[in-house]
């Protein structure tokens, strides 16, 4: 029992007991045998699995916040190599900048996926959501703040005007010097 | 962003190229084409002894002294003289030299016989401009030194053969006698000058040929008074004409002493109109008398008469005699017969004997026979064979032995006037290229070849068959268009009236037209060609209609003549049709309309500035008539300074007009204080080319809007003693201005003044800038000066947000009349080099990079960076700067030997190259002519947008099947290892 208990508490959605738990003797055809006193042993059973519990959410919620922080190392790593790539324009400065911008933005596609197991009612998951979700969007600001710095954004007159024609003339002239 | 990672490609680019355009040796020849001519033959000797290799030595009317073989026609070698070094006559001497009198007189050179190294040259100064000949008697020898004899500038000069020493020298300017012909006296020293003074008194000297000294001096008179045209004959007799060209007058001047004869030309030939003319032949005992459309031979007795041998046509050619046997002279003829050509070689003695009547087939493309050249040689079984050199009038040169034309050279394009590209047909069903098409396993084999060479497994043997294949490769000269554009027609219309197309993959002459409306009719005397227009290029209908061509040309030389159009088919070289005499040409516009034929409109200005519309269609009118008020034109008179715009008015109202025919109206004038300023050049955008952006993105994101107009014009003046060459003002003297001029509204955008320099200038127009190239005499080295000009106007649209949206006026046509704000930014640098031609290389879509195209003075086209003429070079440019590609400023202009376009060949006498675009962004077509023709291909930032030529499509295909049967072995060989373990 324990030990289903235990199993049910690791992420089984359903179980089928085997063994009898039903609380109220009436319901039982056979009676308890002598010495045993249903009541005490009931109460001690929960009071250990609430236990259980409690220690599994104060588990998961610390997991969950660790999660939630870790793109805060990822971000110091990338600013370190992005500092490191220069802001020149060349195959491993854009190779790091398109790194930068391309993980935050997976990570926060998968925000769900990644505080699925420390899903819990006990649980509040809000916080540490947030701040995950924050210090990606700190790290895509940080990779677009690179792309910029490359000159790779359109954010200057020049990337809009460099690919327009020159406009058409109203007037038309020919001539020169006369043949001879 | 998308101009970001395109600079970014760019630098990736060009730091792995070098910035020259530098060439393998095994590709020499594998997109370039190098021809060699000399141009219309005027004189020929030939040299044609037992041993040794048969040659014809020949001068041209482009200057070029050549040796032939007289096998094949190839040039053995071949000298080109200056512009103003026209050739006067040519000898040989002493059986090795070839002795050559040119600028009137003024040089004479000799040149080894077999490989054409100059031996000597003496300069002869004269004292006035005469007549020149050369003279090289056989006999008359100085301490075993053959003399050369040679007249010009009014003075005779005896120089040594061997050095070209000067021995003597006789000056008959300060008698004022105008020499008309030198004679030896056969078999003796003496050396007979003959000439007038004034219109009626003859003159002749004997001249001692050995020191020069009058023997004998003896005048005559004749009232009636000469003309200059004169001749001799049989060495002992003048022939000339009258003031009236009417009276022939013989001049007998045998043992010194003169006896005047005159005969009225009407008894010798009947009834003639028109000029008359000696042509200048020697015929032996006979001369040659042009009248009335026929050439009368006469002949002249030993008694003195004169007798009329035969009269034949004018379009015949008659050959100088040539003595052939002891005391016989042989005469070659050359007449027309429907499409044949009889060649009958007569003996001049006795005119009545023909030793060789022979018809030759020539096609009927060469036109007339113009000139003749014979030469004698021994037929095995002892008798006499004659073999004739014939100069045709489109300039080509045939070689007739036997009845056979023996080889043929295509000397018209020496001459090349003007060219215009079009493309090839379309590629389509049915129409089979497989001349040319290889099949599967020549294709295979060659693609294994080039692998060997690739893997270098290859053997000498093999590498040559490589080489060979690439050279030949049918890619190149398919007669379709392909998916590049590097394949099209050259129609090139030369000087002999005739229009070539010629392949732009191998430069093989695909079709050729002597033009039939610019030939010579009595309407028009001398028909010159002048340019060669595109006129219809079909887009919509290319499967089926074919692009045409129009040539302008003109009844005489003068400005005021008739002008000639011609509409020429570019596929099937014939004339479709044809218009003319019409009013006067000075000047041809083409519009940038077309009609729903696609023939584009062309304005043909006439003397009188009015406008003539082409095509002369109700449509095109229609069309015209809409547009009318925005159409400008301008003409630069050099001649007074000052250039005028006019604007069309109306219909015109003179007696002779038609609908077609518009009246002009002045606009503006500029004109340029006569005093100090005279135009020396001009530059004007090409129309054709295409500019990418209007957008100048500087270093920081900074941003310029250039100003582009194809309505400008570069001119450049320049103080008139500075307008000559160098040398003829000081630096005090010479300034040079140079201005740039809106054609719509006259208005002077920009002006400049270089104090202390001077011309020659060549300028080059494109985009928003102008690059110009003039002589700095405090320098005293050549500079080369870039003004690029910006629009002001613009410059306020910088709001990015403004620009997302699309709210900005840069779409906006643009008016002349807006006065837009210019600013300009010039730099000069020194340039090595003096220039015959500048152009630029246009692309399809104008992203491409710029690079100049220099002729330079040694006959070779230099490519230079355009980025080496920018204004924004400095001593120390910013990092963001060198980032974008600015060059550190030097003070000269580098010229990398590796960027010579021509690598080790040399265009003979260039006078122009041209740029055609490709249907490949990266890539421009260069033609560049002069006596000599050159095509390449040129790339100014290399082949961005294809793969090499020489890449391995089969070490490509060779890899990606190792790696596929790689996977598929390492699949196979995993699947059993699993299984095993499996089974454990």
């Amino acid at each position: 029992m324990e030990k289903g208990k235990g199993v049910i508490g690791f992420g089984r959605r359903w179980a089928v007991e085997f063994t009898d738990s039903s609380a109220s003797p009436s319901s039982r055809d056979i009676s308890d045998p002598p010495g045993f006193i249903r009541a005490s042993q009931d109460q001690d059973d929960s009071s250990i699995s609430r236990q259980k519990k409690d220690a599994e959410a104060n588990w998961k919620s610390q997991k969950a916040w660790e999660v939630a922080q870790a793109p805060f190392k990822n971000l110091m790593m990338m600013g370190f190599m992005m500092w490191m790539a220069g802001s020149t324009v060349h195959l491993f400065s854009i190779g790091i900048t398109f790194s930068a911008v391309w993980q935050p933005i997976s990570a926060l596609q998968g925000v769900g996926k990644v505080f699925e197991p420390y899903k819990d009612s006990k649980v509040d998951l809000l916080g540490p959501k947030l701040l995950f979700i924050a210090l990606n969007l700190g790290g895509l600001a940080l990779g677009v703040w690179k792309l910029n710095t490359l000159g790779l954004l359109p954010t200057h007159a020049s990337d809009w005007v460099s690919s327009l024609s020159p406009p058409q003339e109203v007037e038309y002239s020919g001539g020169g010097i006369p043949f001879h | 962003m998308a101009a970001r990672v395109l600079s970014f490609y760019l630098l990736l680019f060009l730091s792995i190229a070098q910035l020259g355009v530098s060439l393998y040796e095994d590709q020499v020849g594998l997109m370039d084409w190098h021809q060699r001519y000399i141009g219309k033959v005027k004189h020929a000797v030939f040299h044609t002894q037992r041993s040794g290799r048969k040659r014809v030595m020949v001068s041209t009317e482009q200057n070029v002294i050549a040796s032939l073989d007289l096998r094949h026609g190839d040039i053995f070698w071949r000298r080109v003289l200056g512009a103003n070094d026209s050739v006067d006559g040519i000898e040989l001497a002493l059986g090795k030299y070839v002795i050559s009198l040119s600028s009137a007189g003024g040089t004479l050179r000799a040149w080894n016989l077999p490989d054409g190294q100059m031996v000597w040259e003496t300069s002869l100064q004269g004292s006035k401009p005469s007549k020149a000949f050369l003279l090289v008697p056989t006999n008359l020898k100085v301490d075993k030194d053959n003399l050369v004899l040679a007249f010009g500038g009014g003075c005779l000069v005896a120089v040594s053969s061997i050095d070209g020493e000067m021995l003597w020298k006789k000056d008959f300017a300060a008698e004022s006698l105008e020499v008309q012909q030198v004679v030896q006296s056969p078999g003796s020293d003496v050396i007979y000058v003959l000439g007038f003074v004034g219109s009626t008194q003859f003159d002749i000297y004997q001249i001692n040929g050995k020191n020069g000294e009058v023997i004998h001096h003896e005048t005559s008179n004749y009232a009636g008074g000469f003309s200059r045209n004169t001749l001799i004959v049989s060495d002992d007799m003048l022939v000339a004409l009258d003031v009236t060209g009417s009276i022939l007058i013989t001049v007998n001047f045998q043992g010194g002493k003169v006896r005047i004869d005159v005969k009225p030309i009407s008894d010798l030939v009947g009834y003639y109109s028109g000029q008359v003319e000696l042509l200048a032949l020697r015929l032996g005992r006979m001369f040659a008398l042009k009248a009335h459309q026929h050439i009368a031979l006469i002949s002249v007795t030993n008694e003195g008469k004169l007798e009329v041998a035969e009269k034949v046509n004018s379009a015949a050619a008659i050959s100088d005699a040539l003595p052939f046997s002891e005391g016989q002279l042989a005469v070659a003829r050359v007449h027309h017969e429907d499409n044949k050509v009889q060649l009958t070689v007569k003996l001049g003695n006795d005119w009545s004997t023909n030793l060789l009547d022979e018809t030759v087939k020539i096609d009927g493309q060469r036109g007339l026979v113009q000139k003749v050249f014979i030469n004698n040689y021994i037929r095995t079984d002892r008798s006499h064979g004659f073999r004739a050199l014939v100069v045709m009038e489109d300039h080509s040169l045939l070689l007739v032995q036997q009845g056979e034309i023996v080889w043929t050279r295509e000397d018209g394009l020496a001459s090349v006037l003007d060219v215009t590209t079009t493309e090839l047909p379309v590629e389509k069903d049915g129409v089979s290229v497989s001349k040319v098409e290889q099949n599967l396993f020549d294709w295979l084999k060659g693609h294994v070849l080039k692998l060997k060479g690739t893997l270098m497994l290859a053997t000498p043997d093999d590498m040559v068959a490589i080489q060979a294949m690439r050279l030949k490769s049918s890619e190149k000269s398919k007669m379709t268009r392909d998916h590049n554009g590097f394949r099209k027609l050259l129609i090139v219309l030369t000087q002999a009236r005739k229009l070539y197309a010629l392949h732009t993959g191998d430069g093989r002459i695909i079709w050729s037209l002597l033009i039939g409306s610019l030939r010579k009719s009595d309407a028009c005397g001398h028909p010159v060609g002048l340019r060669v227009y595109p006129w219809q290029v079909p887009h919509h209908h290319a499967m089926d209609e074919n692009p045409s061509v129009l040539v302008v040309g003109r009844c005489q030389l003068s400005q005021d003549a008739p002008g000639i159009l011609s509409f020429v088919d570019a596929y099937t070289g014939s004339e479709i049709e044809s218009s003319g005499p019409v009013h006067d040409v000075l000047q041809v516009i083409p519009l940038p309309f077309t009609d729903s034929t696609e023939q584009r409109l062309h304005l043909l200005i006439d003397t009188k500035q009015r406008g003539h519309l082409y095509p002369r269609s109700r449509e095109a009118l229609g069309i015209f008539q809409q547009k009318s008020s925005n159409i400008y034109w301008y003409s630069i008179e050099t001649g007074n300074g000052i250039i005028r715009g006019y604007a069309i008015k109306g219909s015109c109202i003179h007696e002779d007009s038609d609908d077609f025919c518009f009246e002009p109206r002045d606009l503006w004038s500029v004109v340029f204080p006569g005093e100090s300023e005279k135009i020396i050049s001009t530059a004007t955008p090409k129309l054709n080319e295409v500019v990418h952006t209007q957008a100048k993105v500087m270093a920081e994101q900074d941003l310029m809007y250039k100003y582009i107009s194809k309505n400008l014009l570069f001119v450049a003046t320049a103080s008139p003693k500075a307008s000559h060459g160098i040398g003829s003002a000081t630096p005090e003297e010479a300034s040079l201005v140079v201005y740039l001029i809106d054609t719509v509204t006259g208005r002077v955008f920009y002006r400049m003044t270089h104090q202390g320099c001077q011309a020659p200038v060549h300028a080059v127009f494109s985009e928003n800038w102008v690059i110009y190239h003039y002589f700095n005499l405090r320098a005293h080295r050549y500079e080369m000066s870039v003004i690029e000009i910006y629009d002001q106007s613009r410059a306020d649209n910088k709001d990015v947000l403004k620009l997302v949206v699309g709210k900005h006026n840069l779409t906006v046509p643009t008016s002349s009349y807006s006065r837009p704000e210019i600013v300009a930014k010039s730099q000069s640098y020194f340039f090595t080099h003096s220039v015959k031609a500048i152009t630029v290389t246009l692309t399809a879509k104008g992203i491409t990079s710029k690079q100049l195209l220099i002729g330079t003075i040694g006959d070779q086209v230099l490519a230079l960076d355009k980025r080496y003429l920018d204004p924004r070079r400095s001593l120390n440019p910013s990092q963001a700067e060198k980032e974008e590609g600015v060059i550190p400023l030097t003070d000269s202009l580098p010229v990398i030997p590796q960027s010579y376009l021509t690598h080790a060949l040399k265009v003979e006498g260039l006078r122009d190259v041209i740029t055609v675009p490709a249907k490949l962004e990266s890539t421009t077509l260069v033609f560049a002519y002069g006596v000599d023709l050159f095509f390449t291909r040129l790339a100014p930032s290399r082949t961005y947008d294809s793969l090499t030529e020489d890449f391995s499509y089969a070490l490509l295909l060779l890899t990606i099947v190792a790696l596929v049967a790689a996977i598929v072995v390492t699949w196979i060989w995993s699947e059993r290892k699993e299984l095993q373990e499996k089974w454990r």
